[in-house]
């Protein structure tokens, strides 16, 4: 693997207009940013059925908007880099965007939102990329004023690359400085490939850590506790993404949100064949 | 920028600023983009606004026709209303323009739709 792309220049420099575009076109990156989103989501315990206001931090092109989007939310968007929010202008994304650095606070006022999710962004605040700036420092800010943003009871869930041990507890130590409780949940983790860290903060009343997903035995080094993700899945009665009966579902999901649909049919959600 | 995007927004994060809401908005271009409607959205969304920020956001970049300066008990049943609160909430956008704090009088540019909330460093708490 190259160089993290947080070691090599600060993000609105590295998301240039060249990486935005390259970055968004990228079949293999699209795939898991959803599927990173839809656990984000499934950890981010809304409401059934209803839409609600969420924040999008480090929303980039759009790429896990889209899939709050297909939940049936309303997004916000805020990024600090112009040339990945051009690429979600051009995508025209229905979350409304705003250009900002979430090291210097999340501007908005008190209670505005029902949740907060954050794909692949979290990490770039480890990184000093101006003189002036302090990780820790900017770490608190972000979270006590995200801690602000979100109504009474509202979540705020990242998927994140942390690079070792003492980010996770730089990160989890500010984040409850900041008011929050929670912690982070890694799934798979004993796949190198497969392996993701979520860090899941709540804003009323200490509730349990999701389960993670991945292994049956449990772990409490960092109270996390691991499920397969089949079984997991199944707790829920939400079918397994990309099977038929996901598609269904998320079929069933649009037309209840009024959106144009087409109808379900013997071939819906069969494997194209290679010709195409 | 979508005028709920509006309601939300502040300045707070620059220093020596306390609230900076409501920003004060000056638009050279807007534009009106068709959105489906979700009446449960926009009910859900009402009681967490504030109104007469709403409306005088509306009204200074001339959208608050027909739409009520205060909100009637039963708004959740009234179907015009919601479509009215819709329209404003997330179909009128200011394409190009900019926001001004009320505290400190720093202004933030809009362009293609999006404010640039970015501080210098001076201006960082
Ligand atoms: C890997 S991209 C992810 C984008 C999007 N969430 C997705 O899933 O495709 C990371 C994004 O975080 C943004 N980012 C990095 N540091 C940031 C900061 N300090 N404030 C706001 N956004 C930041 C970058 O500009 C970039 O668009």
């Amino acid at each position: 693997m190259s160089k993290r792309p947080e070691h090599q220049a600060p993000p609105e420099f590295f998301y240039n207009e060249d990486e935005a575009r390259k970055y968004t076109q990228n079949s293999r990156i699209i795939d898991i940013q959803a599927q990173m989103t839809e656990r984000c989501m499934e950890l981010l315990l809304l409401p059934d059925d209803t839409s609600c206001l969420l924040l999008d931090i480090g929303c980039g092109s759009g790429l896990s908007g889209t899939v709050l989007e297909e939940w049936g939310h309303m997004w916000i968007g805020l990024d600090i880099s112009p040339s990945m929010l051009d690429v979600a202008l051009e995508r025209e994304t229905e979350g409304d965007l705003v250009l900002a650095d979430m090291g210097e606070g999340v501007p908005f006022k008190a209670g505005s939102f029902d949740g907060a999710v954050s794909v692949s962004a979290l990490q770039w605040l480890f990184n000093a990329d101006k003189k002036s700036h302090q990780p820790v420092k900017r770490l608190y800010k972000f979270f006590s004023s995200l801690y602000a943003s979100l109504s009474r009871s509202a979540r705020a869930v990242f998927q994140f690359y942390p690079e070792n041990e003492s980010q996770l507890d730089l990160v989890t130590s500010q984040a409850m400085k900041a008011g929050f409780y929670g912690g982070v949940v890694v799934d798979f983790p004993n796949s190198a490939k497969a392996k993701k860290f979520f860090l899941v903060l709540m804003t009323g009343g200490a509730a349990p850590l999701p389960q993670a997903l991945g292994t049956e035995e449990s772990d409490n080094s960092l109270q996390i506790k691991y499920a397969k993700r089949e079984a997991c899945k199944a707790a829920r009665g939400k079918p397994l993404k990309n099977t038929r009966a996901w598609l269904l579902d998320k079929k069933e999901r649009r037309r209840k949100q009024g959106k144009e649909t087409k109808p379900d049919t013997k071939y819906t959600g069969r494997k194209r064949s290679g010709r195409f | 920028m979508k005028l709920i995007t509006h309601n939300m927004l502040t300045s707070k994060c620059l220093k020596g600023v306390l609230t900076g809401y409501p920003l004060a908005i000056k638009a050279t271009n807007i534009k009106v983009n068709e959105v489906d409607f979700n009446p449960d959205f926009i009910s859900r969304i009402i009681p967490k606004l504030d109104w007469e920020v709403l409306w005088k956001a509306a009204d200074s970049i001339g959208h608050s026709e027909g739409l009520p300066q205060t909100i009637e008990r039963n708004y959740d049943e009234d179907k015009e209303f919601l479509k009215k609160a819709h329209r404003v909430l997330l179909e009128v956008e200011v394409e190009e323009g900019y926001l001004t704090c009320p505290e400190s009088g720093r202004q933030f540019p809009i362009t293609k739709g999006i404010p640039n909330m970015l501080l210098t460093e001076a201006e960082v708490q």
